[in-house]
């Protein structure tokens, strides 16, 4: 494992361009384009305030950067650096801005929600979608990039807009049975749309790309609801993560659960493996131990009086290859539960000694990479699992990761600063603690 | 007075008993009878026995307590005094006995009714108390059931409790997300207001607008194309065709996954048959495996449909038959195996065990023998198809004959040609032997000659001197060759006459026509066979082998001709 130097960046805006070449970071008002492999700088832009949020486009052509504050939007271009865009939403105000599919239109979302603009790079045009519901996941675009999927509340009732992103055409516009549409989300082959209400009822729409109801789930009734919902790779499963702290998986043939992953304060089950991050000493490093079963997990009451308490799955992913399904239980916050999608078991549970605050899964291998906002990088394969100390001057304080798009390198972030680890094939190097623990080909 | 007399006896009559009755009827038929109505009239006392009767009376009489009456001592009467007094006191007695009798009977009545009136009493009472004991007992189980009844309350009541609480819990959950996001609304709401106003008052309107230094070219490198129907429908052709791809796609995943599945069902039925195939299932012939049989064999009737059938059959009834034999199957094998593991504990317990390890080594040792056997009939059928299978046709097969004689013939011939050589080597050897034999006749002849002469010389000059000049006339004209010693040869010769039967032939040539030797001779002179032991070594000369001896009928080499050195003849 190799790190790279260490860069600065500001509002954890640091993204690796969709070809993988480049690293743009956002530092203050600058943005800052990499080449991936040299970091060497190949562009620097100026925006015209600090920025909130930046984007690559689709074709890794061009970088947008909103500046909500402003209410403006600037896009860059790498072929040409002197090509310079900048949209003003004028006093209406700016919350979000993102790229459409292909990468050629811009849609910002204005302050209240009040509309969404598309603005087209082509033509100059201008488009309104009105009534845009402001929801934990409201707009949403397919797989393929050739249909979006916008919810909208009119007149105390959730809608649904299926627009052609080619040019913006309405396809179908339903209404959705929801109480209270809290997100939605476009299968992976792009012909199934997963629509979920608010915690406050427990259930979850299947509507077919052309508007047909498929199918509805609900689990239970009164109890706080769904709180994370997400697609397997193959559109095989979905996998709804709920506040009764247990995970259902229903089947794309008949949308039936077919499995629930229950998260006990006690684990039980002989064929998982508890990884234990433990303290040796509070100045050594500290290595990870495979604990004996049955395993306590430690668990955190969540405060009763509290809206939107910390209980329940609120984050899930899925491996690449569809065979592993991660899982975070808010209220056992310090532990992360690896599941067997093939044999539909708990595999491992990770236990680290902090909060986990990041995990993502490597784009191409079954490789789990997570982090707890210590010093250190974590990672899981079915092999084992190995912690790695960030070998930086001064404590880098992993706060978030993600990895590059081929899986080769994982790019870290700490509060102001951005590092990369390369992962070579085999493994080596004096900073990682290998104590009681297999190695696994990297 | 004669009555009080007569009314005596009568009492006496009364108290005595009724065998004592005497012809005294007369007597009472004149009595006047007082009240009572006593039937039984006898007279106790008569003109004779009165002494007897007053003694028995007194007797009676002092056993009651009373004066006695003394008999006067004239005429036998009585002092009426006395016995009226007497009399007078036993009617007092009687009054009182009577009196008594009276007051018992009344008490006995009394007590009877008394009596009788516990008892009824008694049997009220108990049965009372009966009464009071069911419904004591009825009483208690009807607490019983009371008291179960409150803990399936209080049960219910704790359930109810907890729901309530739960309930509660839930509300006040969904009360403060309901608040939070009220809060959350309001607070939106206040500030649209703000902002409304702000713009109300705002005189600066920044419009919203775009710069861009120029163009950018659409993605796909095309020209953008208008909004029109056409293309509307363009959109949802596409979308359709999406979907059905999708569904297409995945009815093939589940076709492939179905028709495996089928087939693996099928492999499955069909092992299962198999294995419960009627000679396996009929171990413990019962009542139960005659449906076993059958349904056996209906399942081989069935596997043999099926296989029949093709697996692209999808029709709810070959699934559902499917499924259906399946678990037939199933049953079946599962009772199989129930019967089974008992056959194998019952045999564990029995003596005649044998180890799993000799059962296989038979098992081996059998299936070799088996396949040996297998083998060997296999061959032999071969060999016997050779045998029987006559070709097609009558040309063939007399070709083949005529092969077959032919490579006899030539055989055959073969063999001729080389008996017959041999048999001329035989000739030519016989030949030469002949003239050899003729020669040596000759040669002895001429020898015989010289020896007569040789006596005859020896004979004549027979003289005590023996000088060596015989050498030279021992000179022999024969062919035979000569040893150096010349005594050797007179001492060896005269053996050799007696011995050597060889030679007997030989001994008269002039004699006999020259006989052909027979070859057990020949061979004997070649020391082709051996004559006797410690006959004579044969130095030189090759000496041919018994063995070699006997195959020579066939295989006839020139025989080399052995000369024995130590044979001077």
């Amino acid at each position: 494992m190799n790190f790279s130097e260490v860069f600065k960046q500001s509002n954890q805006l640091c993204k690796v361009s969709p070809d993988g070449k480049y690293l743009a970071t956002c530092v203050q008002y600058r943005l800052v384009v990499r080449d991936i492999n040299s970091l060497q700088i190949v562009h620097l832009y100026t925006c015209l305030d600090q920025v909130m949020h930046m984007e690559w486009s689709s074709d890794s052509l061009f970088i947008l950067c909103a500046m909500y504050k402003r209410g403006l939007v600037q896009v860059w271009s790498l072929e040409q650096p002197d090509w310079h865009c900048k949209i003003d939403e004028g006093s209406i105000g700016l919350v979000s801005s993102r790229w459409s599919p292909d990468g050629r239109h811009i849609l910002n979302t204005t302050e209240f929600n009040l509309r969404v603009t598309v603005w087209s790079l082509c033509t100059k045009a201008v488009s309104y979608i009105k009534y845009p519901k402001a929801c934990q996941k409201g707009v949403d675009f397919s797989a393929d990039g050739r249909y979006m999927a916008l919810a909208e509340r009119r007149e105390c009732k959730d809608y649904i807009s299926v627009f052609v992103c080619d040019d913006w055409h309405l396809l179908r516009h339903f209404e959705s049975e929801t109480q209270d549409l809290a997100g939605l989300e476009w299968s992976p082959n792009s012909c199934v749309l997963a629509v979920w209400d608010s915690c406050l009822e427990y259930k979850i729409l299947l509507y077919s790309l052309d508007g047909r109801l498929l199918s509805l789930y609900s689990a239970y009734e009164w109890s706080l609801g769904i709180k994370s919902v997400a697609w397997s790779p193959s559109s095989q499963f979905l996998a709804v993560g709920s506040y009764d702290e247990k995970v259902r998986i229903l089947n794309h043939i008949t949308w039936k659960k077919i499995t629930e992953f229950e998260h006990p304060a006690t684990i039980i089950n002989t064929k998982a493996v508890v990884f234990k991050e433990v303290e040796k000493r509070p100045t050594c490093l500290v290595s990870d131990e495979i604990t004996q079963l049955p395993a306590q997990v430690p668990v955190i009451k969540p405060d009763p009086d509290r809206a939107n308490p910390k209980i329940g799955i609120s984050t899930l992913a899925f491996s690449a290859d569809n065979r592993f399904l991660a899982t975070k239980n808010d209220n056992m916050p310090q532990s992360l539960w690896v599941w067997d999608m093939q044999r539909l078991s708990l595999l491992a549970v990770l236990e680290q000694t902090a909060p986990v605050r990041c995990f993502v899964w490597d784009p191409r291998r079954p490789r789990l990479a997570l982090c707890t906002g210590n010093t250190k990088v974590y990672l899981w394969s079915p092999a084992g699992c190995v912690s790695v100390n960030v070998p930086v001057e001064g404590s880098f304080q992993v706060q978030s990761l993600f990895w590059h798009c081929s899986g080769s390198s994982l790019v870290l972030l700490s509060k102001e600063h951005v590092c990369l680890c390369y992962l070579n094939s085999c493994f080596g190097g004096p900073n990682i603690s290998h104590k009681h623990i297999t190695f696994m080909s990297l | 007075c004669p009555p009080p007399l007569l009314t005596l006896s009568h009492i006496s009559g009364i108290s005595m008993s009724p065998s004592r009755q005497n012809s005294h009827h007369s007597l009472h038929s004149t009595m006047v009878l007082p009240k009572t109505s006593y039937s039984v009239i006898s007279a106790f006392c008569t003109e004779e026995n009165i002494s007897q009767c007053i003694a028995y009376i007194n007797q009676e009489v002092c056993s009651l307590g009373l004066t006695g009456v003394s008999l006067e001592s004239e005429s036998g009467g009585l002092s009426a005094v006395l016995v009226l007094n007497l009399l007078y006191e036993v009617l007092q007695l009687q009054r009182r006995a009577q009196r008594a009798l009276h007051e018992l009977e009344t008490q006995q009545l009394k007590n009877s009714s008394d009596l009788e009136h516990l008892q009824h009493s008694n049997c009220r009472l108990k049965d009372q108390l009966e009464h009071t004991r069911r419904e004591n007992s009825g009483l208690h189980e009807g607490e019983r059931q009371l008291q179960l009844k409150i803990k399936t309350l209080q049960n219910c009541l704790k359930s109810e409790k907890e729901e309530v609480q739960k309930l509660q819990s839930i509300i006040s959950s969904r009360a403060t997300q309901y608040n939070h996001d009220s809060k959350r609304k309001e607070r939106e709401c206040t500030k649209l207001k703000e902002r409304l106003n702000q713009l109300l008052m705002d005189k600066r309107d920044k419009k919203l607008s775009i710069e861009m230094s120029n163009y950018v070219g659409r993605s796909d490198g095309k020209r953008g194309l208008w909004k029109t129907s056409k293309m509307e429908a363009r959109h949802e052709g596409e979308m359709y065709r999406a979907l059905l791809s999708d569904y297409e796609t995945r009815q093939r995943s589940l076709v492939l996954e179905n028709s495996e599945l089928k087939k693996v069902l099928q492999h499955m039925k069909k092992d299962m048959i198999a294995i419960l195939s009627p000679k396996n299932v009929c171990v413990q012939p019962e009542p139960a495996d005659d449906s076993l049989e059958q349904a056996v064999s209906e399942g081989e009737e069935e596997a043999g449909d099926r296989s029949r059938e093709s697996l692209e059959q999808s029709c709810e009834q070959a699934r559902e038959q499917l499924t259906n034999s399946i678990r037939l199957q199933w049953r079946k094998l599962k009772s199989h195996m129930e019967r089974l593991d008992s056959q194998v504990s019952l045999e564990r317990e029995g003596d005649e065990v044998m180890s799993r390890k000799e059962h296989e080594d038979e098992m081996q040792r059998m299936r070799l023998e088996l396949q040996q056997c297998k083998e060997f009939i296999h061959m032999q059928q071969q060999l016997l198809q050779q045998q029987l299978s006559s070709p097609c046709d009558e040309e063939t097969a007399a070709l083949l004959n005529d092969c077959y004689t032919l490579e006899e013939k030539e055989r055959l011939k073969e063999e001729w040609r080389l008996f017959s050589e041999q048999k001329r080597n035989f000739e030519r050897e016989r030949k030469n032997f002949t003239e050899a034999a003729i020669r040596l006749g000759h040669e002895r002849k001429a020898f015989e000659e010289d020896r007569a002469v040789w006596l005859k010389t020896q004979f004549l000059n027979m003289t005590p001197f023996v000088d060596r000049k015989r050498p030279a006339l021992s000179e022999p004209h024969g062919a035979l060759a000569v040893s150096t010693e010349p005594e050797a040869k007179l001492q060896s010769t005269p053996p050799l006459v007696t011995k050597s039967q060889s030679y007997s032939v030989f001994s008269t040539p002039k004699a006999a026509p020259v006989k052909m030797p027979s070859t057990a001779d020949l061979y004997r002179t070649l020391h082709l066979i051996p004559e006797s032991r410690g006959h004579g070594k044969c130095a030189s000369g090759k000496m041919l082998t018994k063995s070699r001896l006997r195959n020579c009928s066939t295989d006839c080499s020139v025989i080399s001709l052995v000369r024995d050195e130590s044979s001077p003849v």
